[in-house]
């Protein structure tokens, strides 16, 4: 062992009620950071994941981002166009097959077809706004998980009956409608249907639990009174990050909005970027307070070892050596701080992931924590250069000791 | 006749303040291998201060000090710590050993430092200055379970562990009893009965100055005739 590190050591050991005190500070400090990172990330991936799971990757609706040019327009360099009117029916996408196909032909993963229509369904002399999803039972359980996330019947009941109709959970709660029971919908285009409800669905996103109901694709074009009608096109990508990049290509190729997962969740994504910086500054801002700790006992070793440090000048000890000593030495408390800290960080991760709780934004029955080898690496690295920064001006100071001011002092 | 080892030639230590004070003023002193001088002189003198610009702990205002005939004052610090290491011994007024190493590890620290002697030889030479210095059994005590006597010795040991050639003391016997003190005078007498080293020692005690081969005497920091 160097001797420099053994005379490291040997300080520390012979002042164990200060490096204990020291190495929990920064122990505490990187313990209760891994936790707050476990939690934070935890509570962020559980809700990404519930969203990319309930909903499609990429969904290519008749729409397009741009309003279709009108013929004046091509004619003349300037024109004034004013008492446009959307038409009142969806065009719906035209040849879904075949663009289905072709899409189908390049991109790793499933499609189903789906007709979208906004309705209302009565029951029990009341009426509530839905959001009509008409799919294909077989294709869609390729592109969503909604056939595993049926809390009573299943996506195939839809076929076994006429008009079948499956309601997110949170939205057969408000109408006190169950399996078994038939509930009117009127579609905007003012038809009027009376379906039997065969399942009930629980994505985990109360947004989505709360507003919607599902058919066959057949009852959505009778709703929309389009036969044939297919308005949007789900899709769900063999890697879900690569979702945007998809969907940009699919609608430079089809000219029809394709709106990924990620663009659909903007807001929120951009919110927790803010939320994660918003954490490690915190995090950042709790190791640095623990490398006060290391800073007080860094500086209380200089100073009552000052008489040693001059001697060990005086024998020959170069500057940069007993510097060494003392940088050690905050590196040290660092380093077992954060090992040490692991072990507590592991065991709050797993005491508050254990903790029950009931949250109408997430599906968990216990507080979703994440588990990752980063969280500790980063606490790691943070707890170890603020010691070593806090540690590192002591040392300074500790080297550049005149041994003759203290010897003369001494003698 | 050998060249000096340690030589100053105008040596002058003044400390700047609204009141400078001159420690030492134009010293001319040459230490050869083989002599035992001793500085003396009363309280305050300089003599002290005359053995720190010796041993290079301290750097001369004006002047000269050089050791194996290199000048040594412009020097950087790193080259004149090795310098100390290498070549000079230092033994103080109190023994200055570090109190959480044992004996053996206090003499070993200056060679672990200079990495001349493998391990092994470390301990070995260790334990050699430890049995000459009649400190054998004490080894593995440290400094608080030793005597005053014992701790300066091992404090001997120490500024001998790498070989020097010269040993600087200051007042090496001043918290001695009498016995003590005279067995650690002894010592320093044997260090240069080869002819191979030198001893420059600080003291205020005339008795045992006169032990020495030559004596300095410094008044007001000048050397009196």
């Amino acid at each position: 062992m160097s001797f420099v590190l053994d005379i490291a050591l040997t300080h520390l050991r012979s002042r164990v009620r200060q490096t204990v005190v020291g190495v929990l500070g920064v122990a505490t400090g990187v313990g209760f950071s891994i936790m707050m990172a476990a939690l934070m990330e935890g509570s962020q991936a559980d809700f990404i994941r519930q969203l990319v799971d309930s909903l499609p990757h990429i969904s290519v609706t008749d729409e397009t981002r741009n309003p279709p040019r009108q013929p004046a327009e091509t004619r003349y360099d300037v024109v004034q166009i004013d008492g446009l009117r959307t038409p009142v029916v969806r065009p719906g996408i035209k040849n879904p097959m075949a663009i289905m196909a072709s899409i189908e032909s390049w991109v790793p993963g499933a499609i189903a077809p789906s007709v979208q229509a906004k309705a209302v369904i009565r029951y029990a002399g009341r009426d509530t706004a839905t959001s009509f999803t008409g799919l294909d039972p077989k294709r869609e359980q390729k592109v969503s998980k909604l056939a595993t996330q049926m809390r009573q019947g299943s996506l195939d009941a839809l076929y076994k009956a006429t008009n079948a109709l499956i309601l997110g959970d949170g939205l057969a709660k408000k109408i006190g409608a169950r399996v078994g029971n038939t509930v009117t919908i009127v579609s905007g285009a003012g038809r009027t249907l009376d379906c039997t409800i065969v399942g009930i669905a629980h994505t985990g996103v109360a947004q989505i639990d709360d507003v919607s109901s599902y058919g066959l694709i057949k009852t959505g074009q009778i709703l929309a009174s389009q036969i044939g009608l297919v308005n949007e096109l789900r899709i769900r990508v063999a890697d879900a990050l690569q979702a945007r990049t998809v969907a940009t290509r699919i609608e430079a190729e089809t000219g029809y909005k394709s709106v990924s997962w990620q663009e659909a969740h903007e807001d929120l994504l951009s919110a927790f970027e803010v939320r994660n910086i918003i954490m490690y500054t915190v995090v950042g801002a709790i190791l640095l307070v623990a490398s006060f700790g290391t800073f007080n006992i860094v500086s209380t070793i200089t100073h009552e070892k000052a008489r040693d440090i001059a001697i060990m000048k005086s024998l020959g000890f170069r500057a940069k050596s007993v510097r060494r000593i003392f940088v050690i030495e905050a590196a040290a408390i660092g380093l077992i701080g954060a090992l040490i800290g692991w072990g507590l960080g592991y065991v709050l991760t797993r005491a508050m992931g254990s903790i029950e709780i009931k949250s109408p934004f997430m599906d968990s029955s216990t507080i979703p924590v994440l588990y990752s080898p980063l969280h500790y690496a980063l606490a790691t690295v943070v707890a170890v250069a603020s010691s070593l920064f806090a540690g590192y001006f002591p040392a300074r100071k500790a080297a550049a000791v005149e041994p003759v001011d203290i010897i003369r002092g001494a003698s | 006749m050998r060249a000096p080892l340690i030589e100053t030639r105008n040596a002058t230590r003044i400390i700047a303040g609204d009141v400078p004070a001159t420690l030492v003023a134009d010293v001319d002193v040459s230490v050869s291998a083989g002599e035992f001088i001793a500085i003396i002189g009363p309280s305050g003198s300089g003599k002290s201060s005359l053995l720190y610009l010796l041993g290079l702990l301290d750097r001369p205002t004006s002047g000269e000090v050089y050791l194996e005939g290199v000048a040594t004052s412009a020097l950087d610090d790193d080259s004149r710590a090795d310098m100390r290491l290498a070549t000079l011994g230092f033994v103080f007024q109190f023994h200055f050993l570090l109190p959480e190493f044992s004996a053996r590890e206090n003499i070993i620290l200056p060679m672990r430092a200079l990495r001349r002697l493998s391990e092994k030889a470390q301990v070995a030479r260790a334990d050699m200055l430890l049995e000459q210095l009649g400190l054998k059994d004490h080894a593995h005590k440290r400094p608080d379970q030793m005597s005053g006597g014992q701790r300066q010795r091992v404090a001997i040991a120490r500024a001998l562990a790498n070989d020097p050639k010269v040993v600087l003391a200051d007042e090496p016997t001043g918290n001695l009893d009498t016995h003590s003190g005279e067995r650690v005078l002894e010592i320093l007498n044997d260090l240069v009965s080869s002819g191979q080293r030198a001893v420059v020692m600080v003291t205020h005690d005339l008795a045992l100055a006169a032990r020495a081969d030559r004596q300095i005497r410094i008044v007001d920091g000048r050397i009196a005739i």
